[in-house]
């Protein structure tokens, strides 16, 4: 193929776009909306994995916390107390200093934030190996009844439900994505089909002069790439800003703690930027050739 | 150099539309092809261009049976047939130069070759002051010679005319006929589809009539033959 032809196939592509605006911003909108919810899948299922795996660390742990206003003897008379409940294999001490430090550690680059605090608000507490998860339940209902105790987390549930939420929010989302594409594509095929009536007359002189098929077809296969490309763009820019902005929000008012647990932006676009414009462009073209099928005989 | 070997052609709605056709037509020949409607022109033009398959026989350009081609090197038989018709087919929104040069872009010709071959034969057909017009700025005659232009663009070595005078007045006629006769010299074959009798008795070339399907007179220096 030719430069000059590359030139005409580009130039014919979009002029027909343009020829149809209306049904060019039906396309476009359309490719768009099936990426903005592809793109809203993506941030739900990564993220909640995210916290999920970021959470699973303590699976096989109970943190209890301990109640602040005790003696030391007390504390470590509960540490005892938790040794001896069946099920427990192993107890660690974290003072509150302790827990304060590790913090400081997890949060990273934002760990300076912590030494603001005038008090350490957090408690002391004991870090519990189970012997098996399956007893989790067991252990906590035991150790939930050892004098004072202030809290007892365990991250069993928290975890399969939040599994069981991404594996549900993905479900729904595929079949929700797989029938927007499909509208995606009927529409884009609809316009083609009007940029192929505009040009019917053209077409029988390029028939009749010995044009090859894909001549005639390329400009038309290229006018619904040219559209699935810019819903694809259109899509990443709303997910990109939509996702920053939420981000945003999110540390605002949740603290930087929760936004730890967020994938930061550039990772979330590294991994959409590329799948929207394959699937955009894939779209396009699929929905333009669908339609050369039905309406052109070459 | 077009013959055609025991061409017969039967649609698939149950229509036969030619029968048993046998006939050759010389290289630089100038041929009328007459003959009432439903008589088989139009089919014999469609094979021609492989638009449709005869049912049976073989059908040779130069000296290449086409019923063998592959429909991916159809474009590239096409490219050897000029064809012009009664309706001109003009695109409305070039000029008379972008019309013709259509031709060429379509085929990949390099603009080099554009820029040489184009005015070259606006100037044969006599429009080379009309290149820069729009088809709604000329007359009959004038969009019929714009179509020949672009159908000889390609120097192709067969010229298929359908009807070409079929929407033009007598006088206006007779100067596309008058082209023809001159692309005709330049060596191109040239068959003619026609319905006009006084330009068939004048101008005195082999004449091949059909009807319902089949040659019934094929004559050098034929005339017409039928009372319109």
């Amino acid at each position: 193929m030719k430069i000059r032809t590359v030139k005409y196939i580009l130039k014919q592509g979009v002029l027909g776009l343009w020829r149809n605006r209306g049904m060019s911003v039906a396309s476009i909108s359309s490719v768009s909306a099936s990426l903005i919810v592809l793109g809203l899948i993506i941030t739900l299922v990564l993220n909640i994995n995210n916290v999920a795996t970021l959470t699973q660390t303590h699976f096989d742990t109970i943190q209890v916390y301990v109640q602040d206003n005790l003696s030391e003897k007390e504390t470590v008379n509960i540490g005892k107390a938790i040794e001896g409940i069946d099920g427990v294999q192993l107890v660690e001490y974290e003072s509150k200093e302790q827990a304060l430090l590790n913090m400081r550690e997890r949060w990273g680059e934002q760990g300076y934030l912590l030494e603001s605090l005038e008090e350490n608000p957090l408690p002391n507490s004991y870090i519990i190996h189970l012997e098996n998860i399956e007893l989790a339940d067991d252990v906590v209902l035991s150790i939930k009844s050892v004098e004072g105790i202030d809290e007892v987390k365990y991250y069993k549930e928290i975890i399969q439900n939040m599994l069981r939420i991404a594996g549900f929010i993905r479900t729904v989302g595929l079949i929700l994505i797989f029938i927007l594409t499909l509208v995606a594509m009927f529409i884009i095929s609809n316009t083609v089909k009007l940029a192929l009536n505009a040009r019917r007359q053209e077409i029988n002189i390029m028939k009749y002069v010995g044009a090859t098929n894909w001549f005639i077809r390329w400009p038309f296969i290229m006018e619904g790439i040219v559209l699935g490309l810019i819903g694809a763009i259109t899509a990443l820019l709303i997910v990109h800003f939509g996702y920053q902005y939420t981000f945003d929000i999110i540390t605002a008012r949740f603290t930087a703690i929760f936004s730890a647990y967020l994938i930061p932006i550039e990772e979330m676009m590294k991994k959409t930027i590329l799948m929207f414009t394959v699937l955009g462009t894939g779209v396009g073209a699929l929905g333009s050739i669908i339609s050369l099928r039905k309406h052109l005989n070459v | 150099m077009i013959e055609m070997k025991n061409v017969s052609k039967k649609y698939i709605n149950g229509v036969q539309a030619l029968t048993n056709i046998n006939l050759k037509i010389e290289k630089g020949d100038f041929a009328f092809l007459v003959g009432p409607s439903g008589a088989g022109k139009s089919t014999f033009i469609k094979l021609m261009l492989k638009e449709e398959e005869p049912s049976e026989g073989m059908i040779y350009l130069d000296n290449k049976d086409i019923t063998k081609l592959s429909r991916r090197k159809t474009p590239f038989l096409r490219r050897n047939i000029g064809v012009i018709f009664q309706d001109f087919r003009l695109l409305p929104n070039k000029t008379v130069f972008e019309n013709v040069a259509f031709a060429m872009e379509i085929i990949e010709s390099s603009s080099k070759e554009i820029r040489r071959q184009v005015p070259m034969v606006l100037g044969m057909v006599g429009l080379s002051e009309r290149a820069n017009q729009y088809p709604h700025q000329l007359s009959g005659g004038e969009k019929q010679r714009v179509s020949i232009a672009r159908a000889i663009v390609n120097n192709p070595s067969i010229l298929i005319a359908d009807e070409p005078t079929g929407n033009l007045d007598p006088e206006t006629a007779w100067e596309i006929m008058k082209v023809l006769r001159q692309i005709n010299r330049r060596g191109t074959t040239i068959l003619m589809v026609t319905h006009a009798k006084d330009i068939v008795d004048v101008m005195q070339q082999r004449v091949i009539a059909l009807e319902k399907g089949r040659i019934i007179r094929d004559e050098q220096r034929g005339a017409y033959g039928y009372e319109d």
